[in-house]
């Protein structure tokens, strides 16, 4: 079984470019040139580069002792918090904003749910000296207002997204039409593993550097490239394709793939698209997704403006329908605990996306002997308020 | 019937012509109207689209509304969004129109986005099509590969026009590519913009308008997006076969309402 995508730009049967005719030429001239640019040694010189010397990597591994202690297995957690602005996203930003220099693109645009993606996305263009847009819902711009602030000072513009939901997949509709508008200067800097091919298999491979460093760290720590198991949460699914991608294909490597059930699966809100999603196309791209029986796409619910999104990228798709991966739903309150803990037994301060990740230790059993590497995706500063109202602290 | 269709279709859709390729044969600028089904009120549908036939529209672009439409403007959008609220859905346009051909003899095509199409199921949804009278179908963000890979035969078995989209920025052998693929006319997108984002055409528009005269295509073009007013419509129609404007009309119909679409219609045929 293939778990990458084919040359068609399908995982099995998911992904495909659902574009109108717009968007062909820049989809199209991207899909023809990801590959040869991003394996130009002088591409991977300043990439390496700047995610060494900018964003700080390799992040660390770390062996969680207290958690460890408590659940009774070995828990490693891949420090991606630690990275510059606080996140994974960087690393794809990185990698993009490289592409769009090569591609002789001089204005980005963006979409952000939780902020974390508009600040790299604002953070490589304020590098670079490019022209940012972040398109946000007007609803995440209230909740995540430390971020839009970030935004502003790298000297992005934010422009809130006012159609439908107010959250990701607005923001999402409106940087499309940007580029619709702006076809011949601008790039669009997608934040997940999610939209037309080539997107979905150029964002994994700028995050595929966090399975890369696990496997020579893990091999320092534990004598053993593989661990038993590899975990992350999912929005669309960028930082879990980065965590799975160098074990897609090592047999011996249980992949969990941790969504939010929000108030719960039932509860009608909720994100958890692998259970309540069906094949459909979102964004360009054909994959799991919620919607109507008439095809309308609903609105998802989690606390975490990161994870509430209404689809899931391609390749979780297919990872899912093979049963490749295995799919937890964690609701908002079990994530919160997760978080809370994860503060006090191990000093971390985790996003609330993140904290859907460890959330499983509580219901997932694993063997003492098990060596468990989560992907610690961001840290929390960006929640401090959410987990203020929450705990009333 | 659809027995017959089924086993012989590639024969009758010679025999049988499509009421889009009559109307591209006569002599004259072709006026298209879009307009989103369910609004401004859910029932408004079929009087819409007989006040339009009265008026001597000579087509209709019958927009299927859908939450995430990726390539409308504000005005789209927002009558999208209005419908649905409406309580409109696939199953009940195909509802209302399924005697409109009773009053109604001018080409009628369904606009939408192909997650609605996909989840009714495309063969059934075809099928459907054909029962009532549809002669064709511009799913914007149905592409060509994968149409002429999944869907051609299914479109074509139907009787059904499958109109694609161009754009200042097609190659021109992609525009060669599409026009191959074509039968019926090309959807020629004005300029780089989603639907209702500008006034008046300007040089580029010119230009883009005669490099496409030029390519001496096999299909007649009709220009789409940012035809507001019987200015635009002029412009529009010097070289292309018709145009169709759809975010004014929506607007229209939102400040003045349905008894006065005759007002529209001669608004842009003065
Ligand atoms: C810290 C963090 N983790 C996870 C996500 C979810 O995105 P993805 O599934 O693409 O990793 C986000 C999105 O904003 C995030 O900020």
């Amino acid at each position: 079984m293939n778990y990458n995508v084919d040359e068609k730009g399908y995982y099995g049967e998911f992904g495909g470019a659902f574009i109108p005719e717009m968007l062909y030429p820049n989809v199209e001239n991207l899909r023809r040139q990801y590959l040869k640019i991003m394996a130009e040694p002088s591409f991977k010189k300043e990439f390496d580069q700047l995610l060494k010397d900018y964003v700080g990597r390799p992040s660390p591994l770390y062996f969680a002792k207290r958690l460890s202690e408590k659940y009774n297995t070995k828990v490693y957690l891949k420090r991606e918090d630690l990275n510059h602005t606080g996140a994974h996203k960087v690393n794809n930003t990185i990698g993009q904003i490289l592409m769009a220099k090569r591609l002789g693109k001089t204005r980005i645009i963006a979409e952000t749910g939780a902020g974390q993606h508009g600040v790299a996305t604002a953070t490589v263009c304020a590098l670079m000296g490019m022209e940012c847009i972040v398109y946000m819902g007007e609803i995440d711009i209230a909740r995540q207002a430390p971020n839009v602030a970030r935004m502003k000072m790298l000297g992005a513009e934010v422009r809130p997204a006012l159609s439908g939901s107010k959250t990701l997949k607005d923001a999402t509709n409106e940087a499309i039409r940007d580029w619709i508008n702006n076809p011949v200067d601008t790039h669009y800097i997608i934040g997940s593993a999610i939209g037309p091919h080539p997107y979905p298999d150029m964002v994994t491979r700028f995050q595929s550097i966090i399975s890369e460093e696990i496997k020579w760290q893990l091999k320092e720590k534990e004598g053993r490239e593989n661990p038993d198991y590899v975990v992350a949460c999912i929005g669309g699914g960028s930082n879990a394709a980065g965590t799975f991608y160098h074990f897609l294909h090592e047999k011996e490597v249980g992949i969990i793939a941790v969504e939010a059930a929000g108030l719960g699966v039932d509860s009608g809100e909720s994100a958890a698209t692998s259970v309540l999603g069906k094949m459909g196309i979102i964004h360009g791209c054909k994959t799991l997704l919620m919607q109507t029986p008439d095809g309308q796409i609903t609105e998802p619910y989690s606390i975490s403006a990161g994870l509430d999104y209404p689809g899931v990228g391609p390749m979780h798709a297919h990872l899912y329908k093979t049963g490749r991966a295995e799919f937890i739903a964690i609701t908002d309150d079990e994530a919160m605990q997760a978080g809370m803990e994860l503060s006090k037994l191990e000093g971390i301060i985790p996003a609330i996306e993140s904290s859907h990740a460890f959330a499983i230790l509580e219901t997932r059993k694993f063997r003492p002997e098990d060596v468990v590497v989560f992907n610690l995706s961001g840290r929390g500063d960006k929640d401090l308020d959410t987990y203020i109202k929450y705990f009333k602290l | 019937m659809t027995a017959i269709l089924g086993t012989t279709y590639s024969i009758l859709s010679t025999i049988i012509m499509n009421r889009i390729h009559q109307k591209l044969r006569e002599d004259k600028k072709l006026l298209s109207i879009y307009f989103t089904a369910g609004y401004p009120s859910l029932n408004d549908t079929v009087k819409i689209i007989q006040d339009l036939e009265n008026n001597g529209v000579d087509m209709i672009e019958i927009g299927l509304p859908f939450s995430d439409p990726l390539a409308d403007g504000p005005t789209i959008q927002a009558s999208s969004t209005q419908a649905l609220k409406n309580g409109m859905t696939t199953s009940l346009l195909f509802q209302q129109l399924k005697d409109i051909r009773k009053s109604v003899s001018i080409p009628l095509i369904l606009m939408g986005y192909f997650n609605p199409v996909l989840q009714y199921g495309v063969e059934e949804f075809c099928k459907k099509c054909q029962e009532i009278g549809i002669d064709g179908l511009i799913l914007p963000d149905l592409p060509l590969d994968v149409y002429q890979e999944d869907y051609e035969a299914i479109f074509k078995k139907y009787g059904l026009v499958n109109v694609f989209l161009i754009t200042p920025q097609t190659s021109d052998a992609r525009i060669r590519e599409i026009d191959e693929a074509s039968d019926g006319f090309i959807y020629m997108v004005s300029s780089a913009s989603v639907t209702g984002s500008q006034d008046g055409f300007g040089n580029s528009q010119e230009t883009y308008f005669g490099r496409i005269a030029e390519m001496n295509l096999k299909n007649p073009q009709v220009v789409g997006f940012g035809i507001s007013n019987s200015e635009t419509f002029q412009q529009a129609t010097k070289q292309a076969k018709g145009a169709i404007i759809g975010s004014a009309f929506i607007k229209f119909l939102t400040q003045n309402g349905v008894p006065k679409i005759v007002d529209f219609v001669k608004g842009i045929r003065k």
